[in-house]
């Protein structure tokens, strides 16, 4: 297959970028659309060009580094996959296909395609964790939970952090993203206990760091590879309300020891 | 009260806001429009003068129009706010965004929708609930029940104008599509989002958006049709 690469190129955060043009010629179908860069990247090494830098890992959609905005599509044009996932078969011979980075301003470029998501990881380290070592395994069934709580709360912890919702929504925001990770934790007993503080303290980060204000448009949980439901954010939307009617803290004054 | 102001400035906070004002003018248009068919009675305008005086001079009604003049304004003026933020969000836009593939138009645009509805406002309020208020209108008299400001009169009068139906069409449309995201969009907002009554609010929300923007279009339409004849 034979393909025109529009591809967005940029030195660094601070210059400007621009779109620069590939011709790709003889791509197998079944190549991936990695292998696809990889393969143009080769022939820019031996032409002594500077090759294309994208983000990459795990390769089998399951760790959230690849990213770009494929065609207009975050990851491309296929449902629930990430872009390592993505084969060029999803594609017609001779295609223009045009390659960018994640467009948001908590998500700087870094170099071409390559964006910084360490917003998200400033999100996390806010109160995304549960505060105690949970210790070894408990007695099966000494503390109850209920299949549909466990397999909702599996269900939002299949979010891999790769920004496709921020770079898919019209406002650029981390709702669903703020969401799934509240909700992976809120619904099981360990992570239920910081529930009201850790909603507060996510929320709390995640304007602080300039993302946009969830409009519902549901594009997020669409183009999402691993299809996190927007019922996370409503989730989300409760545990904030409730934490903020009834939560111990109170900006600007010493915590209150009550009892 | 700090804690308060820092809820009401936080993202979660303004949504809550848009949500509440939002379905606070949701229920605001069942009342105007139940009260509003009065004018495709074939009376003269007498039940609809009877309305306007008794919403006009009723202290509870008065009340609720205060509400209902805030929630314009702080839906309005809150919307402003939040378009600023999410501007900011993204300062540089894609080069190709297929944004149809993943969510329908009119949620993304509910700024531009909703600004056709302020403007029709605009025109609406200073062509009758100005009027109705500060205007010079006539005064008719009912056999036994004193003295009443026209304002059929005024109403009839405009919508014999071509142009002024359409407007009221066009924004009605606008409102249509406004309702179809921002119905279903206020309850999630509220986290009432459950598999058990989500599926009834978004029927319920779809139906609204239809029936309640088509009987407003319909009046100035029907009113249109009848001065021809």
């Amino acid at each position: 297959m034979d393909f025109t690469l529009k591809i967005w190129r940029q030195k660094d955060a601070q210059s400007q970028g621009q779109f620069k043009t590939y011709q790709l010629t003889g791509i197998g179908a079944d190549n991936s659309f990695m292998e696809m860069l990889d393969e143009l990247n080769e022939h820019l090494i031996k032409n002594n060009e500077d090759p294309v830098h994208f983000d990459h890992d795990c390769r089998e959609g399951i760790c959230g580094t690849c990213s770009l905005y494929i065609n207009g599509r975050p990851h491309g044009p296929q449902k629930a996959i990430t872009t390592c996932q993505l084969h060029m078969r999803s594609f017609k011979d001779k295609d223009t296909i045009t390659i960018e980075p994640w467009r948001a301003q908590t998500f700087p470029v870094i170099r071409d395609l390559v964006v910084d998501r360490s917003a998200f990881d400033r999100i996390i380290q806010s109160g995304g964790y549960i505060s105690v070592n949970t210790g070894g395994v408990p007695d099966a069934n000494e503390t109850p939970i209920t299949t549909s709580k466990a397999n909702n709360a599996m269900d939002a912890a299949s979010c891999i952090g790769c920004g496709a919702c921020v770079a898919v929504c019209k406002n650029a925001s981390a709702m669903l993203f703020v969401a799934a990770k509240i909700s992976h934790l809120a619904q099981l007993p360990q992570g239920k206990v910081e529930a009201e503080s850790r909603a507060e303290s996510m929320v709390a980060q995640m304007d602080k760091e300039g993302f946009g204000l969830c409009t519902n448009t549901g594009a997020c949980s669409v183009e999402c590879p691993k299809e996190i439901s927007l019922t996370h954010i409503a989730r989300l939307n409760r545990q904030y309300y409730k934490a903020k009617q009834a939560s111990d803290y109170i900006p600007d004054k010493e915590e209150i020891h009550e009892g | 009260m700090s804690w308060l102001t820092e809820a009401l400035k936080s993202s979660l906070g303004r949504k809550l806001v848009m949500s509440f004002t939002g379905l606070f003018l949701i229920l605001f248009l069942v009342g105007h429009m139940l009260g509003n068919t009065l004018l495709f009675f074939d009376d003269g305008g007498q039940a609809f003068n009877e309305y306007a005086r008794f919403m006009t001079s009723t202290p509870i009604i008065q009340a609720l129009s205060l509400v209902t003049y805030a929630s314009i304004i702080i839906h309005a003026v809150y919307s402003i706010v939040i378009t600023r933020i999410n501007r900011r969000a993204r300062p540089i836009q894609y080069a190709l965004n297929k944004a149809s593939a993943s969510s329908p138009w009119y949620s993304r645009n509910m700024g531009i929708l909703g600004t056709i509805v302020l403007i029709f406002l605009v025109v609406h309020f200073r062509s009758f609930w100005y009027e109705m208020r500060f205007g010079q209108l006539p005064v008719v008299n009912y056999d036994g029940s004193g003295e009443f400001k026209d304002l059929y009169s005024i109403v009839a009068e405009s919508f014999k104008q071509w142009w002024y139906v359409l407007l009221y069409v066009v924004a009605m449309i606008g409102l249509a599509f406004h309702l179809s995201h921002g119905f279903k969009s206020a309850f999630q907002t509220l986290g009432l989002t459950h598999k058990k009554y989500t599926p009834l609010i978004e029927g319920v929300g779809l139906w609204f958006s239809i029936v309640v923007p088509t009987i407003f279009a319909l009046i100035p339409v029907v009113m249109f049709i009848k001065s021809l004849g």
